[in-house]
């Protein structure tokens, strides 16, 4: 039996949000009377955060704390046109929504604080939660209070509207000329794996990515995206495909008995770092990020037992089969 | 990152209490008094003439409330993306006179509960001429392969206005196609020419909860629909069409989601459970078995990618030329889109001058492909790193090396002639070589994007 190591890399880059644009993202920021403000979206929260994330963005924008906002999410009758939650648009697109309407509901805050500290809008400024005079923090009064006084003393109703959309480009059916992308972001792994010629089994051992997001919202939710992807880069690069004879249909998974996809017992020394060149188009600068880290995992792997075993298998997955396939074809001068 | 308050912070994810704790509210956790349940009969073979559907057995199941055939559904043939612009209608909400893959639902028994439904459907006697499926994307676009679309050709037609993205009224070809630079030229005066083909399969996106939705007839001809889908306004719109209602009655709402990963951007049930429920007039529940997962739901499509790449002495890849086959499987969905961002993509983060791209959508008898995380960019990623390992290795220069050396900088222009104005993939490549302690010389150490 030997074990043959290798390392493999793979560099990618990754559009955000639908391809060629026409895709909006709508949001109706209200205040409660309570002072708090209900972010309502009709993006949705399927585990990846977003709810947290887009939190932070419009409490930022607001300049409130995040406990003092709730984004309810996935409600057609609440919440205005959203295109939906895939191509990692959300954090970008309705990220950009919101800022517009959190602009809006600080004007309209300032607005009212201006009349109740009897100076200029311009003259105020938010900071966690109060609104304060520049440069005299004596003179200043909560946002929770200015909010209850715009809807009780001063009739005005505190709520934000914002939009984002990339237009609709066209595109030239002869030459396929267009502006398909709003930004892209970047990603780079290496990976070790150990082939076992005598199994054909592969195991990855390290995992080392780079990934560029324009800018890090929350990092403990890219965290979460990023060692996800490495998961599912796994399971994609090893194990998982519904039609083993593909493209016959014999055989179809119906289970995960037969269709097998990495635990926690198979996921390897994994280290990353996440670095910052923030778009001129996102939300403070941020980029999509929960797909491109899936991306970059396979071919990495699929490099790396080229480099151990001299062979570049080029069809997923890499199932101990097909590797000690390609290691007799090898041995026989085949190849 | 001091300029902000709350950006950039490890803020503690909202969800994880309630859904650690089990206080998270799911679509399977919403009952609703008089509700019913669905299960379907689906076809055993992937491709046949519908000749008879008789349903009178199963009717007779005690419980059983209605069995819903492709004849009750006011607008059969829809759109999934129309509100891309993307067609034409290929896919009905039942099938009336064929099915086109193993697995597509004949017909929808409504009763009482899950185990009648399950039991009742296995009693409807459904007829059929089995036909000849096509299976291989490369025998599906020959020219004697059974054509299983009624335009005649198994593949999608681009460029005349039905993928989503060209005007419409030009003339349509069977690919979509990126060209850019002379890549004739290029081949003729490159050093080394290397070809590659690559292949992703379809793989299932297997998020810990299944496909499940409820729908229920609210007064006035409203509806609404609970269903755990990553497209509300994409479900609200299908609905609509289907149902010849106005979308405004339409109510959709998603609690929150136990993994999508792109397999629940389409809405490729709740317009059955919608029909249903306002066939009977009462909450109509259908939640898919993780058998219907595998089987049923999209998969990622198959993609193979063939590539041929012009690269000079030095290690600069100076024209590309690459064929793109897509498994949309039986029906349209969002097929086409998925192609056209792969075709854009087919350079990866590399400045080619002289490109020939042609992207094809091509239909077989199997369960429709859709959106899985990464959708047509994962498949060009994976196919583009192995093309460029295979090239380094000709060239005879280190991995990275290579790839340094054909990284795109700003100001360049990509395939689709956009001038690049955020790479940034030369500093990210230079950050991963130093967490994994790759040896990299000083003249990559110096490059920029900007330079």
């Amino acid at each position: 039996m030997v074990k043959l190591r290798g390392r493999g890399v793979a560099a990618i880059c990754y559009p955000t949000g639908m391809n060629l644009g026409g895709d909006p993202s709508q949001t109706v920021i209200v205040a409660q009377p309570d002072g708090r403000f209900i972010v309502n979206v009709a993006s949705v929260e399927m585990g990846q955060g977003l709810k947290t994330a887009l939190a932070q963005i419009a409490a930022e924008a607001i300049g409130v704390s995040v406990e003092d906002v709730e984004v309810r999410f996935g409600d057609t009758e609440t919440a205005p046109h959203d295109t939906g939650t895939f191509a990692s648009r959300t954090t970008h697109r309705m990220g950009n929504a919101i800022i517009a309407a959190g602009q809006e509901i600080r004007r309209i805050l300032l607005d009212v604080a201006s009349k109740i500290l009897e100076v200029r809008p311009e003259d105020l400024e938010v900071r966690e939660g109060r609104i304060q005079v520049r440069g005299v923090p004596d003179r200043s009064i909560s946002v929770k209070e200015v909010v209850a006084q715009a809807q009780f003393t001063y009739n005005t109703p505190v709520v934000g509207k914002g939009h984002y959309v990339k237009p609709k480009s066209p595109v030239d059916p002869e030459t396929g000329e267009a502006d398909p992308h709003s930004t892209m972001a970047h990603g780079c792994t290496i990976v070790d794996v150990e082939v076992d010629t005598e199994t054909g089994a592969v195991t990855v051992l390290n995992v080392y990515s780079v990934y560029e997001v324009g800018r890090v919202v929350n990092p403990r939710l890219v965290e979460g995206q990023v060692i996800g992807g490495v998961v599912m880069g796994m399971g994609a690069a090893l194990t998982e495909t519904v039609y083993p004879k593909y493209p016959l249909i014999d055989n179809q998974a119906t289970s995960f008995r037969e269709y097998v996809l990495p635990t926690a017992g198979d996921i390897p020394n994994i280290r990353y770092k996440l670095i910052e060149s923030p778009t001129p188009t996102g939300p403070y600068g941020a980029k999509g990020v929960g797909e491109m880290v899936v991306n970059s995992i396979a071919p990495a792997i699929v490099n790396a037992v080229y480099d151990a075993i001299g062979v570049q298998i080029t069809d997923l997955p890499l199932t101990p089969e097909k590797v000690l396939k390609a290691l007799e074809q090898k041995k026989r001068g085949q190849l | 990152m001091d300029e902000f308050a709350l950006l950039g912070k490890p803020v503690r994810n909202v969800q994880l209490l309630g859904h650690v704790t089990g206080e998270t509210e799911f679509v399977d956790d919403l009952s609703f008094p008089g509700m019913l349940w669905i299960k379907a009969m689906r076809s055993p073979i992937p491709r046949g003439r519908i000749k008879k559907i008789d349903t009178s057995k199963a009717e007779r199941v005690p419980g059983v409330v209605k069995i819903v055939t492709a004849k009750d559904v006011p607008n059969n043939y829809h759109v999934n993306m129309a509100a891309l612009g993307i067609g034409p209608p290929d896919e009905p909400v039942l099938p009336d006179n064929e099915v086109n893959y193993k697995g597509e639902a004949i017909c929808l028994v409504v009763a009482k509960d899950e185990e009648t439904a399950a039991k009742a459907a296995q009693l409807v006697d459904v007829e059929l001429e089995e036909l000849p499926p096509v299976l291989d994307m490369e025998e599906a676009l020959r020219p004697d392969a059974p054509v299983i679309k009624p335009w005649g050709l198994n593949a999608h037609i681009f460029g005349s206005g039905l993928d989503g993205a060209t005007p419409r009224g030009g003339q349509g070809r069977p690919y979509f196609l990126v060209k850019r630079g002379d890549v004739d030229r290029a081949f003729e005066s490159a050093d080394y020419v290397v070809e590659g083909s690559y292949l992703v399969p379809p793989i299932e996106h297997a998020p810990i909860e299944p496909h499940i939705c409820v729908a229920r007839p609210e007064p006035g001809g409203r509806l609404t629909i609970y269903t755990a889908t990553q497209a509300p306004y994409f479900v609200r719109d299908n609905v609509a069409a289907i149902l010849n209602i106005p979308p405004s009655r339409v109510r959709v709402v998603s609690p929150s989601v136990g993994g999508g990963f792109g397999g629940k951007v389409d809405p490729e049930f709740e317009m059955q459970v919608a029909v249903a429920a306002m066939a009977v007039g009462r909450p109509v529940k259908w939640r898919w078995t993780r058998e219907e997962e595998f089987t049923v739901s999209t998969v990622r499509p198959a993609v193979k990618i063939e590539f041929k790449d012009a690269i000079t002495r030095d290690g600069v890849i100076i024209g590309r030329r690459a064929r793109l086959l897509h498994d949309s499987g039986a029906y349209t969905r969002t097929s086409p889109y998925g192609v056209i961002k792969a075709v854009f993509n087919l350079s990866g983060p590399y400045y080619i001058p002289n490109v020939y791209y042609q992207g094809y959508c091509v239909y077989t008898n199997k369960q429709p492909s859709s959106a899985m995380r990464g959708y047509g960019v994962f498949e060009v990623s994976y196919a583009v790193e192995l093309q460029m390992e295979r090239d380094a290795r000709t060239v005879g220069m280190d991995s990275l090396e290579f790839r340094f050396k054909n990284a795109y900088r700003n100001g360049q222009v990509s395939a689709s002639g956009k001038v690049i104005e955020d790479a940034y993939i030369i500093e990210t490549m230079r950050e991963a070589a130093a967490l994994a302690s790759y040896p990299l010389p000083p003249h990559l150490l110096s490059m920029s994007s900007w330079g």
